[in-house]
């Protein structure tokens, strides 16, 4: 248990640099689709709620029904956070190549 | 064997769905692969969500299903009905709402896990604090931003004291759930709501100070935070998929942050708690700017722009309030066809949201090659005929580099004052979001061109059509 912990960790920090390295060469004209776009991801949380939603009667009603509402919430952040971002980045367009 | 198996083909597949989250952000870097990288990333959730639905855990499919039908039919409606000028509240939304389930998958955790050590507490109590905060922080930004509630710092006496005797009884809180072991049910759900209340209350506390020009780094703070829950919450259910991710969000949302106060030059901290906007109003009273102001008319201003030979746009948030980015592209595209060179230098900081005036002019149809940042066009700034401010201010006032008083001294600015001539759409001589007076309006080379954006930018595109 503890050392799952302990690598959960270090798989925490690293992803932090990584994500440092990653954004800081985005152009500022995208920051808005990065932002709703890294927001989509953030939904990733879904994952936990499926899993809390989902426990049936080997659980408490009360998380099954907290499960839902954060499966309910996420989705909507998952779905309309990757549309608004596709529907963003569609418009982006440059003159001469088209 | 085959449970072991199926195990295995979970997390190989969290370890996939990882990666395409990182090609997918990876993409988001340049304007041409970025639509790509999006799909990329959104298939890397599509496979976590099929994957997770594969677990033994979850033996009843009715609740999930109900759920993100619900959630994605609003999210569909949400991501395709609203106007591009709506995008700085719409994300704030769905900040918080990815806050709130990380809030709730912490705390069916609580209510449910049998096995509660305290690194598993700890988590939750994490969980349920960042994404509390996130909630309703978001939500008040939400409701500024809509101009639901009034965009205006909202400070009050002893500000500092309520936000710390609210920490300290959150601290206390968060030791009763972590160290008290084998309590009832009804003690659970009791620490738990308290602590939601007071989460949600800290997120209240902390944005309503905030003042509308500021809100770009408040939103790519909660961006930061919804990252973090969903990172937290991937410790309560020990995965690595929702660390992943979670920590690449909070970490962007980071750099955003950062890159936002930059061009504010100023602090964080400053930002969060000084209410930039009430604190000035005292400061502007010892420097009033003295001077003469030169309003021009549309014929007047038609007939020095055909015969620039270089005109740049400085567009601000008067521009979305106005919708005029529309009429400004149109603009721009007779002014091109006349043989001017025509470029938009936007500041990092115009608008209410990172890179908001991108957006609204992507819309417009203009290309993403026309869009530049201060640092390509200040040195270059002499040999520019021609400058329009369209509902843009602070981010073009010469106190930010002349008047050590100013408060917004030292924020690196587009300097427009040292072009040939500048042109302020503006409604009327009113001070700017900040309350700061501009003495851009009172240069010799300044006309002030008076009226709604949109309509003088129409007149303007009518001179050169008739």
């Amino acid at each position: 248990m503890e050392s799952q912990i302990t690598l959960l960790f270090f798989v925490l920090v690293l992803s932090v640099f990584l994500g440092f390295e990653l954004i800081s060469k985005v152009p500022s004209t995208l920051h808005t689709p990065l932002m709703s776009g890294a927001n989509a991801i953030s939904g990733i949380t879904l994952v936990g709620a499926l899993l809390a939603s989902g426990s049936g009667s080997l659980s408490q009603p009360v998380s099954v029904l907290l499960g839902t509402a954060a499966v309910t919430f996420a989705t909507i952040n998952v779905v309309g956070g990757y549309l608004v971002t596709n529907r963003m980045l569609g418009m982006f367009k440059k003159k001469d190549s088209e | 064997m085959e449970q072991i198996n199926v195990e295995i083909i979970v997390n190989l597949s969290y370890i996939l769905a990882s990666m395409l989250f990182i090609f997918g952000l990876k993409m988001l870097g340049s304007p041409e692969t970025a639509r790509r990288g999006n799909l990329i990333s959104s298939s890397g959730m599509l496979l976590a969500v099929i994957v997770t639905l594969l677990d033994q855990s979850i033996v009843d499919y009715r609740w999930i299903i109900g759920g993100l039908c619900i959630g994605a039919s609003i999210g569909y409606l949400a991501a395709t009905r609203v106007k591009m000028t709506s995008m700085p509240e719409m994300v704030a939304l769905f900040n918080g709402f990815g806050g709130i389930a990380s809030l709730l998958v912490g705390s069916a955790e609580y209510l449910n896990s049998v096995n509660q050590n305290s690194s598993l507490l700890m988590a939750i109590y994490l969980t349920v604090l960042i994404g509390g905060v996130t909630f309703s922080g978001s939500l008040v930004a939400w409701g500024k931003l809509s101009e639901t509630i009034n965009g205006k710092p909202f400070l009050y006496k002893g500000q500092q004291i309520v936000n710390s005797f609210l920490l300290i009884f959150l601290v206390i809180a968060g030791m009763e759930m972590v160290f008290i072991q084998g309590m009832f049910t009804d003690t659970q759900i009791q620490i738990l709501i308290l602590i939601c209340l007071f989460a949600f209350l800290l997120g209240i506390l902390f944005v309503i100070p905030i003042g509308g020009a500021d809100m770009p780094v408040v939103i790519a703070l909660l961006n930061s935070f919804s990252g973090l829950a969903a990172c937290a919450a991937g410790f309560v259910i020990l995965n690595n998929v929702l660390i992943v991710s979670g920590a690449l969000v909070g970490a962007s949302g980071l750099i955003l942050t950062n890159i936002m106060c930059k061009a504010m030059n100023r602090s964080l901290a400053n930002v969060l708690f000084s209410g930039f906007g009430s604190v000035t109003e005292s400061n502007n009273k010892q420097n009033q700017v003295q001077g003469e102001v030169r309003p021009i008319n549309i014929s007047d201003s038609f007939l020095i722009l055909e015969a620039a030979a270089s005109v740049l746009i400085i567009p601000g948030y008067g521009m979305a309030v106005a919708q005029a980015q529309h009429s400004v592209r149109e603009l721009g595209e007779l002014l091109e066809n006349n043989g001017t060179e025509v470029k938009y230098a936007i500041h990092p900081v115009a608008g209410r949201m990172p890179g908001h005036m991108n957006v609204l002019l992507a819309e417009a149809n203009v290309s993403y090659d026309l869009l530049v940042e201060p640092d390509d066009v200040n040195p270059v700034m002499e040999t520019t005929d021609v400058c329009i401010v369209i509902g843009a201010n602070d981010v073009v006032n010469p106190d930010a580099k002349e008047n050590e008083g100013s408060p917004i001294y030292g924020m690196p600015i587009i300097e427009v004052d040292r072009a040939k001539t500048v042109f302020v759409l503006k409604r009327s001589m009113a001070a700017g979001f900040a309350g700061i007076e501009n003495p851009l309006f009172f240069k010799s080379n300044t006309r002030m061109l008076f009226g709604d954006a949109k309509e003088s930018v129409s007149s303007l595109v009518a001179e050169f059509k008739g």
